[in-house]
């Protein structure tokens, strides 16, 4: 009874979220149905519903593929930052040097760079997809990752000063976990760009069995129902790869204001 | 015998856009080993500036500091000098146990206390667990107090560590300190606004002046040791407060002098 009441409780917060996706969706299909609207403009939640169930094995295996290239590029793209970030921000001059680079290159568009690196690694080679994903989400981690090194409590690195300590011991105790929430900022904000950047990426060419190629093939056949379903497996990762993130920061920093807050 | 700190003409100026601030100026003071001294003076007449001196944090533009009878640096580097700073400055992702455990670990302080016994010394235990952003102002303070004690140094620097508690915390703090201060004879320089405290717990009272920062006298305390509550209400303690209030710059602000103590 009280765990049933405990589990209650946890889900009330959630519980205005719920009905207004429910009733999004009943909007949505009570829409397409009242108003007659035409398959090729939008397809009812109902169809695309019963779309999905026929070709489940096959929106699996695609989603999957591009699932891999996007965490392929968070990883490559995020590990770079971070190690950049950390080789700068070692040299104050470095960092002071390349971040208005950084910062510049963050705000260029760089999926239109994906035709380009398509041609560079081959068009069905994933590692193209993984190429334009890792630029993309270098950037944030990069500048995100320097930020939090070094925006460090002026009185907290004189008191290890004070200490004597060592300029490794300051980079192990203080900069690193002052930079972890700003790391976390940037692993949300990279969880999105890296599914947007492969299926996007995905949408000049590429392999078969990749959602962006399905969704543009699909969608020049008519087939919208299929198109739209391949739609929301995309948004069912991003939302996803973005709640691990989030679950992640709560085991890994509680002391965070942030995640603290989140509690209450 | 050496003094433990020697301030020898120190100058102290800061590069800034509206011109330079001169901190200090040409002051000089010695400590002995084992003495307790408070300094005593209106808000930005450098006070905190003169232990970030001794503690080796910042460096004199003038003049020179001698702590134990070397650079100061020399004295950081040896872990002699502790400096407890005007504000916490605790790390928000440990818990205070970590916190307080922090400077050892850093330091590698042979002799150092126990976490938990200065924990609990200072009101706090059962919360070791707790971060720091869970815990009042006064609280968060005597943190730093039970860190700054934790390795045990030579030297102590205090800036203003009663600041944010009651008065009866405070008192109790102070008597803490006190006996800590009898049992191991540190050397502690000691900062505060309260002109009862610093007479309290003192062996000398400096008393400084601003713009610029400087010395103005070096009081004395004529109180037999040990101290125990009940001296406050002595006679000679009321005519050693007012020696000092007598020598205390006229027409600036001290929070003392406010709150009628
Ligand atoms: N790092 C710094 N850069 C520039 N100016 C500084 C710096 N530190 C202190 N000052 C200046 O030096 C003067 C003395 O400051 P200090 O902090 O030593 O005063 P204080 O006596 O401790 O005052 P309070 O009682 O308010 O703590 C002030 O005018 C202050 O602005
Ligand atoms: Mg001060």
């Amino acid at each position: 009874m009280s765990e049933a009441n405990k589990l209650y409780r946890r889900l009330v917060p959630y519980l205005p979220a719920g009905v207004v996706f429910v009733g999004a969706i009943l909007l949505w299909e009570g829409f397409v149905r009242g108003f007659d609207i035409q398959q090729f403009l939008l397809p009812a939640p109902s169809v695309i519903g019963a779309t999905f169930g026929e070709n489940f094995d096959r929106l699996l295996h695609i989603g999957w593929f591009t699932t891999k290239e996007a965490l392929g590029g968070f990883a490559i793209g995020c590990s770079l930052g971070i190690l950049v970030a950390l080789a700068t921000a070692r040299w104050t001059a470095a960092s002071e040097t390349l971040m208005p680079f950084a910062i510049a290159a963050n705000s260029v568009p760089i999926i239109a760079f994906a035709p380009i690196l398509n041609n560079w690694f081959g068009i069905d080679n994933p590692l193209s997809k993984m190429a334009i994903v890792a630029v993309i989400v270098f950037f944030p981690m990069m500048i995100n990752t320097v930020r939090g090194l070094t925006l460090v409590d002026p009185s907290a690195v004189e008191l290890m000063r004070s200490y004597a300590a060592s300029e490794f011991e300051i980079l192990l105790k203080l900069r690193l976990p002052n930079s972890l929430p700003y790391m976390f900022n940037a692993f949300k904000v990279a969880a999105a760009l890296s599914m947007i950047g492969a299926v996007v990426s995905e949408y000049f060419g590429g392999n078969r069995s990749a959602l962006g190629v399905f969704i543009t093939q699909e969608a020049a056949q008519f087939r919208f129902a299929e198109a739209w379903a391949a739609i929301i497996i995309a948004c069912v990762v991003g939302v996803t790869f973005y709640m691990v993130i989030l679950l992640v920061e709560r085991l890994l920093i509680p002391w965070h204001a942030s995640v603290r807050q989140a509690e209450r | 015998m050496n003094p433990a700190i020697s301030v020898q003409n120190v100058d102290m100026v800061f590069p800034a856009p509206g011109g330079a601030i001169t901190a200090l100026q040409d002051v000089s003071f010695d400590i002995a080993e084992a003495e307790f001294v408070s300094l005593i003076g209106p808000s930005g007449c450098g006070k905190s500036t003169a232990l970030r001196l001794i503690a080796d944090i910042h460096q004199p533009t003038g003049g020179s500091v001698t702590v134990a009878g070397q650079s100061p640096g020399q004295s950081r580097i040896q872990h002699l000098v502790n400096l407890m700073f005007q504000e916490p400055v605790l790390l928000p992702w440990l818990n205070i146990y970590q916190n307080v455990s922090l400077s050892i670990e850093i330091t590698k302080a042979k002799d150092h206390r126990d976490p938990a016994e200065l924990l609990s010394f200072v009101g706090l235990k059962g919360r070791e667990k707790d971060y720091p952003g869970q815990l009042s102002g006064g609280m968060q303070q005597r943190v730093a107090l039970a860190r700054a004690l934790a390795t045990n140094p030579r030297i102590l620097l205090m800036d203003e560590p009663f600041a944010a508690l009651d008065e009866f915390t405070r008192d109790r703090m102070g008597n803490w300190l006190l006996s800590i201060w009898e049992r191991s004879r540190k050397t502690v320089v000691f900062v505060t606004h309260s002109i009862p405290e610093a007479l309290y717990l003192s062996d000398r009272v400096l008393i400084m002046d601003a713009n610029p920062g400087r010395i103005r006298a070096d009081v004395r305390v004529e109180l037999p040791r040990p101290r125990d509550e009940s001296m406050r209400e002595e006679i000679s303690f009321f005519e050693q407060l007012k020696a000092i209030r007598s020598q205390m710059p006229k027409s600036l602000y001290v929070e003392e002098e406010l709150n009628g103590g």
